[in-house]
């Protein structure tokens, strides 16, 4: 038995970074994903579109266990994270999280928001914690915030720190449920700029967005959902340029026609009805 | 509203012009008779009082210099330690109690509930009695003091302390325990570095609120036997006025009630009004 899992594991370990089999997950009778095969690879970054509704964050939420699925298989970096068994405080350590709401710590300061996790969690002494919370500032270009708190920053500053802050745990991949969706346009880019270099250093990653044109430029694969099932997946170029499905085609008519049209990009109408 | 030039508003089948009065004439004589009532009803009191009599009864300045300085040395500083004494343990309780009543155990979740409405439900009074004589009586022991005030206050105050503190629980957004939870953090540790230290802050001004409540309530500790250095404002100030029968102490003893409880007063309303900027 235990033979069998230590094979099993190190298969793991040398397979997948994401692992999901077969993933179901209701709520009450609402079925928002209707079985789920998919897998991210060490090093790469993963896209996932689709309309509001598709089971996108779900589905996201379901690899560091924020949902707990229905049923299916989820490993993460070799651990089975829907094993009753696991200590899924332990799995967490190793995925970071970015929300589309920030979820900064407000009665804390922002290197604080950094700080207090690996002091906590890591068991990092208060010096070492301070040296790699304000490395991971200067990664996000926020050394000068490192004393202010969360409400008193912009949004784009609120979401580098909340990469930060998810970096400062040395995570072994990150996920990112829409991370541009709540913020004002001209904010976006300082994030997509962040997360573009992490994928540039090689970050395992796997994105919830509406940011086209990010998972055109930095995708490795795009993952378009619909109806709680992946209708199709592959490059960016086959995805988003030539969708060999029709939902993935009027999906995309929806969300890319305005810019092309030059009705004012994105957020005219396609991309609105696309968001939650 | 209205000013003389505006164009003269068309009234619908009006009633008699000269029964109707504007809306500014009401009121004034509204107004008019409210300020009438007023001063008939002040210049009966100043005929009809025996200003003498009063002014040594309330503020009788020899009687009130006699209660320097040990009205603030000795009352003053009891009274606000009982509150402190009491309103530290019954916010540890009522923490303890709050997270009882939002626990997963449905048996924690009963008795935080039975506790509350308990406590909540019986005078304060009543407790004071029972640990005060009731306890000492039927188990044959005798607490100290300070100990009989703390328990008596704090298990009163944490009833009302838990369902605040309940509240400012709830109040936390979700958001908050997901990403503590995405970052390792077990539920309980998320609970006491994320959820609970911002649900404190929510219920700040509530929380100031009981501290007044338990600052009057601490008279109820005048019914206890105590020692001279244990006396607190009421049992002080009753003290002095059979000792002079004279109200002056109780007056001074009211006062510096309100040296306590007028300047919270006023930081709840401005840790609300910071609370509110904030969001």
């Amino acid at each position: 038995m235990s033979g069998v899992e230590k094979s099993s594991r190190e298969d793991k370990e040398h397979g997948a970074a994401i692992e999901v089999r077969d993933l179901h997950k209701s709520f009450g009778a609402l079925e928002v994903l209707s079985g789920i095969d998919f897998s991210v690879a060490y090093g790469e970054v993963v896209c996932v579109i689709g309309p509001s509704g598709s089971g996108k964050s779900t589905l996201l939420r379901c690899v560091n266990l924020l949902e707990e699925p229905t049923s299916g298989t989820v490993w993460v970096a070799g651990d089975e994270v829907t094993d009753p068994d696991v200590d899924i405080d332990r799995v967490r350590r190793g995925i970071g999280m970015v929300f589309q709401s920030f979820n900064l710590f407000p009665h804390l300061t922002a290197l604080e928001n950094l700080t207090l996790p690996q002091r906590r969690v890591l068991g990092r002494d208060k010096a070492e914690a301070a040296r790699i919370g304000r490395d991971r500032l200067a990664r996000v270009g926020l050394t000068d915030k490192e004393a202010v708190y969360p409400a008193k920053l912009s949004g784009g500053q609120q979401q580098r720190v909340a990469i930060a802050r998810a970096l400062a745990m040395d995570p072994q991949l990150m996920l990112f449920d829409e991370p541009t969706s709540a913020l004002d346009p001209e904010l976006v880019g300082d994030v997509l700029a962040v997360m573009r270099s992490l994928a540039d250093e090689g970050m395992t990653m796997l994105v919830v967005t509406h940011e086209m044109s990010f998972a055109r430029e930095v995708a490795d694969r795009v993952v378009f959902m619909d109806g709680g099932v992946i209708v199709e997946e592959g490059p960016p170029e086959q995805v988003i340029d030539s969708p060999t499905h029709a939902r993935t085609r009027s999906f995309l008519a929806r969300v890319l026609d305005p810019a092309a049209a030059g009705l004012g990009g994105p957020g005219e109408d396609g991309t609105d009805g696309a968001r939650p | 509203m209205s000013t003389p030039k505006s164009a003269p508003t068309p009234t619908p089948k009006s009633a008699p012009k000269s029964k109707s009065m504007s809306r500014r004439q009401r009121t004034r004589v509204v107004r008019g008779v409210q300020y009438a009532v007023l001063l008939v009803v002040v210049l009966v009191v100043a005929l009809a009082a025996d200003w003498g009599e009063i002014r040594r009864a309330f503020f009788d300045v020899e009687v009130a210099k006699a209660q320097f300085p040990e009205i603030i040395t000795t009352a003053l500083v009891n009274t606000v330690l009982y509150t402190l004494l009491g309103f530290g343990f019954g916010l540890a309780l009522g923490l303890l109690l709050a997270l009882m009543r939002l626990s997963k155990v449905p048996p924690y979740r009963w008795l935080a509930v039975a506790y509350i409405e308990f406590f909540r439900g019986v005078p304060a009074l009543l407790v004071f009695i029972a640990l005060g004589f009731g306890v000492p009586l039927a188990f044959q022991v005798s607490l100290n003091q300070y100990v009989t005030v703390m328990l008596a206050l704090g298990l009163v105050g944490a009833a009302y302390m838990a369902e605040t503190i309940r509240a400012g629980i709830l109040a936390v957004p979700k958001g908050q325990t997901e990403a503590a939870r995405s970052l390792g953090m077990s539920q309980g540790r998320a609970m006491v570095s994320i959820v609970i230290p911002q649900a404190l802050r929510i219920v700040l001004p509530p929380l100031t609120n009981e501290l007044i409540l338990l600052t009057k309530d601490s008279s109820l500790v005048y019914l206890l036997g105590l020692s001279l250095s244990q006396y607190e404002l009421a049992k002080f100030g009753r003290d002095a006025l059979n000792q002079n029968r004279s109200l002056t102490p109780i007056l001074i003893a009211g006062l510096c009630y309100l040296v306590i409880t007028l300047p919270l007063g006023h930081l709840v309303r401005r840790l609300e009004a910071s609370t509110a900027r904030a969001r």
